[in-house]
């Protein structure tokens, strides 16, 4: 352990030149840290709001008629799958609002409300009035509400494309944060759908969220394999979103792209810092090996420096790391005060991060070392 | 007497632009428990002479012979402990860590083959630090001690792993007169307290004549060998 021993002392009486390596290391770990857990959480937020609420697996016909019969056998069949989070039935269809001379075209979408609500949220954007009860009360977005100009209580009229015509009381208005939605989707009972677009007992889709929405084509393979049925497909949002996904992946090979030059340019400095160590100190190594020293253990001082290094620049880089972070979300909120981006400190990444840095340091001391070993006591001793 | 040091036909031959022969056919024998000096101009190969013996340079012909063993076929590994067990060396210069204590420095070479100290050889260093007459400093870090206390840290370091052998080049080189005969005291004492075989390279015709031989070396060659 007298390799150890001495480059501890080499280190404590660096001064300087060791604390700013130290700087240096803690400066690109803490960078690696930022951009790193800042980029994983810019897409899980991107992801979890854009497809978080809504369902990440749908199940749908794959026949002419785009119904589903036996819905309640798959629905039972679903709860073996252990990544599923929830399912919703929906008897869903086309329609027309009547208002006045206009024709508005809507989606009336039929969901058991407490199923809906554990895809959509939809009991925290129910910003006025009450959830649907009975079978015409009916619930409409915030858009569609300012072009109708209507109220809790005003009833709408809607016509079937098969021409049957209809009303419906508004019982709330919600804000589901999608304009479209919100101008198109008049949310009802499965029952009052059922009823009115003639599906029977029948159903249109099974819309499903899983544990792991980065892992749903998985999911949705799993629930293919295990439904077996050729009448049903089954979609995933992956597959619906492959733009969506190139841009993520993009950004993330960026944010490794950087995070690579970092590490690459302080593996850099390190080494040629303590390359320029084995000159300061080749009197010492010289005569430690005339004192019988072999040259593994004289080399390994230059390793256990780079070590030592790594873990003290690392360990300070993940504390000023996650205070950059920090630092970031509390300075970068909306007008609301909610923050921009939704952070994720995931521990795996800051550990390897770490681990990065204290193995990338060590490896730097590996060029020193190798210098260190051609040091022969002679030409020092003869140089005097 | 044995002979702890043998050197058989030995020559040594910098090569380079131009070759450079530093040693020519030196046949020479060191008892063990001698004191011994090496004396000659500068460039006469005494220093080369003393690498050799100190297994630090190896002669480009002829044969070495310490302890019975021949270095000759040692890889690097083998003869570093064959220096760190047998072999103590003072310099010129005393090449003390200097962020390191006096004791420290005095502990390096049994710490090169021992995990940790151990009481034992912390008393042996006390020992040597009284012996030297420097224990006031023994835990002073070497920056803040004289050029003679540094010296003698030095050669309180060449001892502690007992060597048999002490080589010692220019050890009072750039020493006051007073600080060289307390070291040259030293050496005697220590040749008769542990039986240590000195050979010592000097200039200084005083030192020399404190030993109890004198070898004189010419141009790379033995020109005397003047046994007191």
């Amino acid at each position: 352990m007298l390799s150890l021993k001495i480059a501890i002392r080499f280190l404590k009486t660096g001064g300087a030149q060791n604390l700013l390596i130290i700087v240096g290391i803690a400066i690109a770990i803490s960078i690696q840290i930022f951009v790193g857990l800042l980029i994983n959480s810019l897409q899980k937020t991107l992801v979890d709001r854009t497809i978080g609420n809504s369902p990440q697996i749908t199940i749908l016909s794959s026949t002419d008629i785009n119904t589903i019969r036996d819905w309640d056998i798959i629905v039972r069949d679903l709860e073996e799958v252990d990544q599923i989070r929830a399912t919703a039935v929906s008897a869903t269809a086309n329609a027309f609002i009547q208002d006045g001379s206009r024709n508005l075209p809507i989606i009336v979408r039929g969901f058991n409300f407490d199923d809906f609500d554990s895809i959509y949220n939809i009991r925290d954007s129910l910003y006025e009035g009450k959830p649907y009860k009975s079978v015409r009360e009916v619930l409409i977005g915030k858009n569609l509400r300012e072009e109708l100009e209507v109220d809790i209580g005003d009833r709408i009229f809607v016509k079937t494309p098969e021409g049957k015509e209809t009303y419906f009381i508004i019982s709330g208005f919600y804000d589901l944060g999608v304009a479209s939605i919100n101008e198109s989707w008049i949310l009802a009972n499965l029952d009052t759908t059922q009823r009115i677009f003639y599906f029977g007992n029948r159903i249109t889709s099974i819309e499903v969220t899983v544990k792991d929405i980065f892992a749903a084509d998985n999911t949705a393979y799993e629930i293919e394999k295990l439904l077996d049925n050729n009448d049903i497909k089954v979609n995933n949002w992956k597959e619906q979103n492959e733009e969506l996904l190139s841009g993520l992946e993009g950004q993330r090979m960026s944010s490794l792209v950087i995070q690579i030059v970092i590490i690459a340019s302080v593996v850099i400095a390190i080494s040629s810092v303590l390359a320029i160590t084995v000159l300061q100190k080749s009197k010492e190594i010289g005569i430690l090996k005339a004192m019988g020293i072999k040259d593994l253990a004289a080399s390994s001082i230059f390793i256990y420096e780079g070590f030592l290094l790594g873990l003290l620049g690392a360990t300070l880089g993940v504390i000023l790391g996650l205070g950059l972070l920090y630092g970031f979300d509390a300075s970068t909120t909306s007008a609301d005060g909610v923050a921009i981006v939704d952070l994720y400190i995931e521990y795996d990444f800051i550990i390897t991060s770490w681990f990065i840095g204290v193995a990338a340091s060590t490896i730097a001391g590996i060029l020193p070392a190798r210098k260190s070993l051609r040091l022969n006591p002679v030409d020092i001793i003869r140089e005097g | 007497m044995s002979n702890i040091i043998e050197l058989k036909n030995v020559n040594k031959i910098y090569k380079g632009a131009v070759d450079t022969h530093v040693l020519f056919d030196i046949n020479i024998n060191f008892d063990s428990n001698s004191c011994n000096a090496v004396v000659g101009e500068s460039g006469s190969g005494k220093s080369t002479l003393l690498n050799i013996i100190g297994t630090l340079d190896k002669p480009t012909e002829g044969e070495i012979i310490i302890d019975g063993i021949k270095i000759g076929d040692m890889d690097k590994n083998k003869l570093a402990e064959l220096r760190n067990e047998t072999i103590g060396f003072v310099f010129q210069f005393h090449y003390l860590l200097p962020e390191f204590t006096a004791l420290e420095n005095v502990l390096i070479p049994y710490l090169i083959k021992n995990r940790r100290t151990s009481r034992e050889i912390i008393e042996k260093a006390d020992e040597l630090f009284e012996m030297l007459g420097i224990t006031r400093w023994k835990n002073s870090l070497v920056t803040k001690m004289s050029g003679g206390q540094q010296q003698r840290t030095a050669i309180a370091r060449a001892l502690i792993n007992n060597p048999r052998i002490l080589i010692a080049d220019e050890p009072t080189g750039n020493l006051d007169t007073e600080t060289t005969n307390k070291i040259c005291g030293s050496f005697r004492e220590i040749n008769q307290r542990f039986g240590t075989t000195f050979i010592v390279v000097t200039h200084n015709r005083e030192v020399a004549e404190r030993t109890d031989r004198i070898i004189e070396i010419k141009d790379g060659r033995i020109e005397k060998d003047v046994l007191k």
